[in-house]
């Protein structure tokens, strides 16, 4: 019987991967994808969450479902920005490591 | 119809001031003899309330708020207001006419017709007055009348000054009679005198109390009365049109001091501290102004320090617990100080405004009537016996005698020293050689000027009579010293007069010199320097405040906290992403260790 928490568990090991990417690695499209994986962590305990908390009537809580539906979204909405703003930056820098772009500060 | 009356003699005045200020101004002649018209009925009426005792006057509540405070508008009329009504608005419409001939010419005549309109309705309103707060009103109204009108010719530099050191001095006096009458209102929650009057057992219980309420009182008319130590404005009010130093700084406006004395004397009389501080006060008035007068050369200022004189001696019977003495004096002193006034601007007119009298002499016979009404003013001030100056001032000096010693012997100095710069002015002024071309060419002033010098030379001879004065007050007549303090006065002033003639008979200068008197006792060098020495103490305070707590502290505190709080700030803005990253899973677990842990 796979309980809450093993789901929980999966969820936070994929986060804490996606995190360790954005965290450790320096190629902004890899960071990028890290990010998808950690907001695929947060889908995945949502679903979770959905599945076993039952309503009065014996059916899972939808609503949590319907969030991720917007995180799924929201998230390709942030990807397609993420690469043109990516793609935008390669061709004025020709580079996409992050240790090169270090403008932004005082 | 008969009730109306008291409260016209207040607003006719009041009256006659708005017209003139709202309508008139363009018309000079109109203006004035509107202002003319109100003072007569202001005069008539109050003849009719003198007449009449127990007249009823209609009383109205002002601010009421239920048990703390109430305020009405009522009228007293007793014995003294009476009396006072008819000398104010008498000498009051005297002046009135006499301003006609003196202001003739002058360019501002509507604006000093409607001021001395405004200031009798002040005037008589601290005589009509039926509670504090009405008496401080009124009494405000009047110093600023006083400014308006010591500023008359304002475009003169000392005329403008004058009129600011008169209002700020007065001021300062004030603010003690102010917080006398707050502290009188907390004592006994009422501010009407007749309620106060038996609510005074409520006061005397706590003695310290009451000399401090007194004293602040007192302070009132320490200011306006030009009492020592406020009494530097007085001289120099008289850079004012001479009728106003007549009437104002003479007559009414300074005597109004001590007709408040007499008024809350009451109060003053349940503090033997009080009252002793205030005689003596009166009496260091009296002589220092006397012996100042001895040096001074302007004619007006000259008669400025008599009246300081004067006001010190009534000062003096109040506190001297008589009433009645000073009301006397106050009397007699109006006449013939107004009288005084009046002929030295008949004098200063004819000369073309020329006020010091070693440009003057010999004027005894080119103005025959102003140096015979001036003769009678000078005779009642010096206390001469038939004059009614003698009768006022032998009062005050006989009380003195039997209530205190020294103060009886500076009270008698005083009386030689003042028969001694009278008869000083009087010879310098009116006999000898003529010493200046205007003063040989001068002629007598035309009847709207000597008209009214006459009336109050009638009024300085027959005031005094004990049976003229009996119609007024009662005034108790001191049996004991009744030979002997006479006797005395008039050997002060027979030495006074005989030094004065022999040294001044035919001398074409001022051959005694005293700086310390010249220059009255340095009084305004010291206060310019007490008010410098302070002005810088807190310029400087709050320079050092501006400078270092406002400058430094606020403003560049500010500043510089900013740019530190920035500096401190800008070594976490390395500008790598994978850093902020850091930063920001710092933050998220510290937010969730205290959402969740705590």
């Amino acid at each position: 019987m796979v309980t809450l928490g093993d789901y929980l568990i999966v969820s936070g090991i994929l986060f804490a991967i996606g995190f360790a990417g954005v965290m450790l690695r320096r190629n902004l499209i890899v960071i990028l994808m890290s990010l998808e994986l950690m907001l695929n962590a947060a889908n995945l305990s949502l679903v979770a969450f959905s599945r076993f908390r039952l309503q009065p009537s014996g059916l899972p809580d939808y609503n949590a479902q319907i969030f991720v539906f917007f995180i799924i979204t929201v998230a390709a909405a942030e990807v397609a920005l993420g690469l043109a703003i990516l793609v935008a930056l390669f061709r004025a820098r020709q580079t996409t490591d992050v240790k090169d772009i270090t403008q932004l500060r005082f | 119809m008969k009730s109306i009356l008291p409260w016209l003699i207040l607003l006719a005045p009041l009256y006659s001031a708005a017209v003139i200020t709202l309508f008139t101004l363009r018309w000079k002649v109109l203006s004035s003899f509107i202002s003319i018209a109100a003072v007569f009925v202001s005069f008539i009426c109050s003849c009719f309330v003198f007449a009449r005792a127990g007249m009823p006057a209609p009383q109205f509540t002002w601010i009421d708020v239920r048990g703390v405070l109430t305020i009405p508008l009522g009228l007293t009329l007793d014995q003294l207001s009476r009396m006072m009504l008819v000398l104010v608005s008498g000498v009051g419409a005297v002046i009135h006419v006499y301003s006609l001939g003196y202001m003739r010419d002058d360019e501002g005549k509507s604006r000093y017709f409607a001021a001395l309109s405004l200031f009798m309705f002040a005037m008589l309103g601290i005589v009509l007055a039926n509670n504090f707060v009405m008496l401080f009103i009124f009494w405000e109204l009047v110093g600023f009348t006083s400014y308006v009108l010591i500023g008359h010719w304002f475009y003169r530099d000392a005329a403008a000054a004058a009129a600011k050191k008169a209002f700020i001095t007065t001021r300062i006096g004030d603010f003690g009679f102010m917080v006398g009458i707050l502290m009188l209102w907390m004592a006994t929650g009422s501010v009407v005198f007749a309620e106060i009057t038996p609510r005074m057992s409520m006061l005397t219980g706590h003695p310290t109390f009451l000399t401090a309420v007194a004293l602040l009182i007192f302070c009132g008319a320490v200011g306006k009365s030009a009492q020592f130590p406020l009494h530097v404005w007085l001289p120099d009010a008289m850079e004012g049109p001479t009728p106003i130093s007549a009437l104002i700084h003479a007559a009414t406006m300074v005597a109004a001091g001590v007709y408040m004395l007499v008024r809350v004397a009451f109060i003053i009389q349940g503090s033997q501290t009080a009252l002793l501080i205030i005689a003596w006060i009166g009496t260091i008035t009296a002589v220092l102004a006397a012996l100042i007068a001895t040096q001074q050369n302007d004619i007006k200022r000259i008669l400025a320090y008599s009246t300081m004189s004067q006001l010190g001696y009534m000062v003096m019977a109040v506190g001297l617990t008589s009433n009645d003495a000073a009301i006397f004096h106050l009397f007699t002193h109006a006449f013939f100080k107004a009288l005084l006034f009046l002929a030295a601007g008949s004098v200063i007119v004819m000369l073309h405004h020329e006020q010091d009298i070693w440009k003057m002499g010999g004027l005894s016979r080119s103005l025959p009537i102003t140096f015979v009404t001036f003769i009678v003013g000078a005779l009642a001030l010096m206390g001469c016996p038939p004059f009614s100056g003698f009768f006022s001032k032998d009062a005050i000096l006989a009380l003195a005698y039997k209530r205190n010693m020294p103060i009886f012997a500076v009270a008698l100095f005083t009386a030689f020293l003042t028969a001694f710069y009278v008869i000083r002015l009087l010879v310098v002024v009116f006999f000898g050689k003529s010493r200046s071309d205007i003063a040989r060419q001068s002629r007598e002033s035309p009847l709207v000027m000597t008209g009214p010098l006459i009336v109050l030379a009638f009024l300085t001879t027959f005031g005094g009579f004990a049976f003229f004065a009996r119609n007024f007050l009662a005034l108790p007549i001191e049996k004991e010293a009744a030979i002997f303090v006479p006797a005395l006065a008039i050997v002060a002033l027979i030495l006074g007069s005989g030094l004065a003639i022999t040294v001044y008979r035919n001398r074409a200068g001022e051959p005694v010199d005293l700086e310390l008197l010249r220059n009255k006792f340095h009084f305004d060098e010291f206060y310019s320097w007490l008010i410098h020495w302070t002005q810088e103490l807190l310029a400087h305070i709050a320079a050092f405040f501006d400078r270092w707590i406002i400058d430094v502290g606020a403003v560049g505190g500010s500043s510089r906290g900013t740019l530190g709080i920035g500096a401190l700030l800008r070594l976490i803005q390395v500008g790598n992403l994978q850093a902020y990253l850091f930063l920001f899973g710092l933050g998220i677990v510290a937010l969730i260790y205290f959402a969740v842990f705590r």
